[in-house]
């Protein structure tokens, strides 16, 4: 796989001096979906503005299929598809209408069959001669990946879309992203719902601040969170961790008083029953065990309160 | 090139005037009569003639170009505040345009409105006065680059404006005023030499006069130089619309 999507010491600073993004580098693979999480104000929409060319970059580069955004945006941007994060749309036009604007802008032929089978798939079939302002809120922001997708495009970005959506239509959309994905766009998603990176990503990028803390394949971040820490309380502290307990890798702390083992709970064996018995031979006193497990949030949270 | 955008936008912007094409098209054709009942009948039967013109006739160069200025301001400047105000200047921004293909699309659209309107409403005089084109080519050339060079200037309203009330604010008090006391109903030799001379300094008066012109053959002032005003109006808006297109001046951060 190649990098599609390929950004470059990217920065955006503002005329008040504001640093939206600072240094960001950022490779996206052909095919794939992206989630990009990060807290309100993390420079997530700024990033895709940027690459989308809406957002003139202060400095860096940005290639979409190998061409660079600013000196051949014609034809960096006919590869792109953007859905923005507010529900921007013209209240009288038809839903045709308005889709095939987008569809004109980017240069091509009228084609509303191409159009109709867009709708189709975006359950919008039966709403191709009503005006916009007739339309549901989850309507409207179909309408608007509709518009997004009229183009053809190869990438395609949602800035947020399921922002204030209720569980049933986010559930809708992740389906619209994985059809998506069979159908050969690469998708490039933001989002402050860790579920939804979850649910739909192949990989997760971490965002706060104007800085890209984190890019990793999702099932690596699963990995991580399917790890399992038991912290065994001790009624005495030890000196040492006896050499006969040298193989479970056991942290030692608050002078001798914790031991902590981490263990993988997707693996066969967890190791648990041995390592109490052992414990036990050793001559070590247990005065209570228990479990933490760390999840995405948990991995989230922490990076961006470093950062913060 | 894109071409195909270009039309996109044309069409587009056509269609919503189509669509409010009864409204289009009343609203000229009933003050332009108001404006025939009262200068015309009213006041034009007090006053004979005007540099060897009906004032009934002498007043129908001055009102096409009243309508085809606004027009051509309101629209062009609505057509790209639109966009900005309601959120869609994003597909704008983000489609494989260049600024000037935007232009044209927009400037395109708003010109050709303007220009059906001050056709309407040369049709209408024809039935309220007796009127000939002495030079139609040089009309219809004096026509087209009033509705382009306005339609151009309200572009530029309609990028700067940043609420509604800015955008009615220029056409308000801007061209409206230049556009009645450019000659629009009387010539200007009609007024104290004082005034005369500071009239020179509004633009509009050359481009009335040279539309009259190439009714009636009579000008306030030479042709050339009207010529010459347009083109330099033109060049204006033009240069200025370069300096939006090369900063992104409140369109692109």
């Amino acid at each position: 796989m190649s990098a599609i999507v390929s950004v470059q010491n990217l920065r955006k600073a503002y005329a008040g001096g504001f640093e939206a993004l600072k240094s960001v580098n950022l490779d996206i693979e052909e095919g794939e979906i992206l989630a990009l999480l990060g807290p309100n104000g993390a420079g997530k929409t700024t990033l895709i503005s940027t690459i989308c060319g809406i957002t003139v970059p202060t400095s860096g580069t940005i290639t979409v299929g190998g061409h660079d955004t600013q000196t051949d945006f014609r034809a960096a941007r006919n590869l792109i598809g953007l859905v923005p994060q507010e529900i921007n749309l013209e209240p009288f036009e038809t839903v045709m209408s308005t889709v095939s604007f987008s569809r004109g802008l980017f240069g091509k032929p009228r084609n509303d069959a191409y159009i109709k089978g867009i709708l189709e798939q975006l359950s919008l079939g039966d709403k191709t001669n009503s005006e916009i302002r007739t339309l549901s809120g989850g309507m409207k922001r179909r309408v608007l990946i509709a518009k997004a997708l009229s183009h053809e495009p190869r990438v395609l970005f949602l800035d947020e879309p399921t922002a204030g959506v209720d569980v049933e239509l986010r559930k809708d959309m992740w389906e619209v992203v994985a059809k998506l994905r069979a159908s050969g766009v690469t998708v490039i998603l933001t989002t402050h719902y860790i579920e939804e990176a979850e649910a739909i990503a192949d990989r997760v990028g971490v965002i706060n601040k104007g800085e890209i803390l984190l890019v990793q394949d999702k099932a690596d971040l699963m990995a991580q969170m399917g790890q399992k820490q038991l912290r065994i309380d001790l009624s005495e502290a030890t000196p040492d961790i006896p050499k006969a307990l040298n193989s479970y890798d056991l942290v030692r702390s608050d002078n001798g008083l914790h031991l902590t083992y981490s263990y993988d709970t997707t693996g066969e064996r967890t190791g648990i029953t041995t390592l109490l018995n052992d414990l036990q031979k050793a001559g070590l006193q247990m005065k209570d065990i228990q479990t933490a497990q760390s999840s995405l949030e948990d991995i989230f949270v922490g990076l961006v309160k470093e950062t913060s | 090139m894109n071409l195909n955008a270009v039309l996109t936008i044309y069409m587009f912007e056509m269609r919503r005037f189509f669509r409010t094409l009864t409204q289009s098209l009343i609203s000229p054709v009933l003050s332009t009569s108001l404006y025939f009942v009262v200068f015309g009948a009213a006041i034009g039967s007090r006053i004979d003639e005007v540099e060897g013109v009906s004032y009934g006739a002498f007043i129908v160069p001055g009102l096409i170009m009243l309508s085809v200025m606004t027009q051509a301001t309101s629209n062009a400047s609505f057509g790209i505040y639109f966009p900005k105000f309601i959120g869609t200047i994003y597909e704008l921004l983000s489609a494989p345009v260049s600024f000037l293909e935007i232009v044209a699309g927009y400037v395109g659209a708003a010109a050709t409105k303007a220009l059906f309107i001050g056709v309407i409403i040369l049709i209408t005089a024809f039935f309220f006065v007796d009127i000939q084109i002495a030079h139609p080519f040089a009309m219809i050339a004096f026509l087209v680059l009033t509705c382009v060079s306005f339609a151009l200037l309200g572009f530029i309203i309609g990028i700067w404006a940043g609420n509604f009330e800015q955008l009615q604010l220029i056409p308000l008090l801007v061209i409206t005023p230049l556009v009645f006391l450019g000659g629009s109903f009387y010539s200007i030799s009609m007024l104290p030499p004082v005034w005369q001379t500071i009239t020179l300094f509004n633009p509009v008066v050359y481009l009335i006069s040279g539309f009259r012109w190439s009714f009636f053959g009579t000008a306030d002032v030479g042709i050339g130089i009207s010529l010459f005003a347009i083109a330099l109006f033109t060049g204006i808006c033009l240069a200025v619309i370069w300096w939006i297109f090369r900063t992104g001046w409140r369109i692109r951060q």
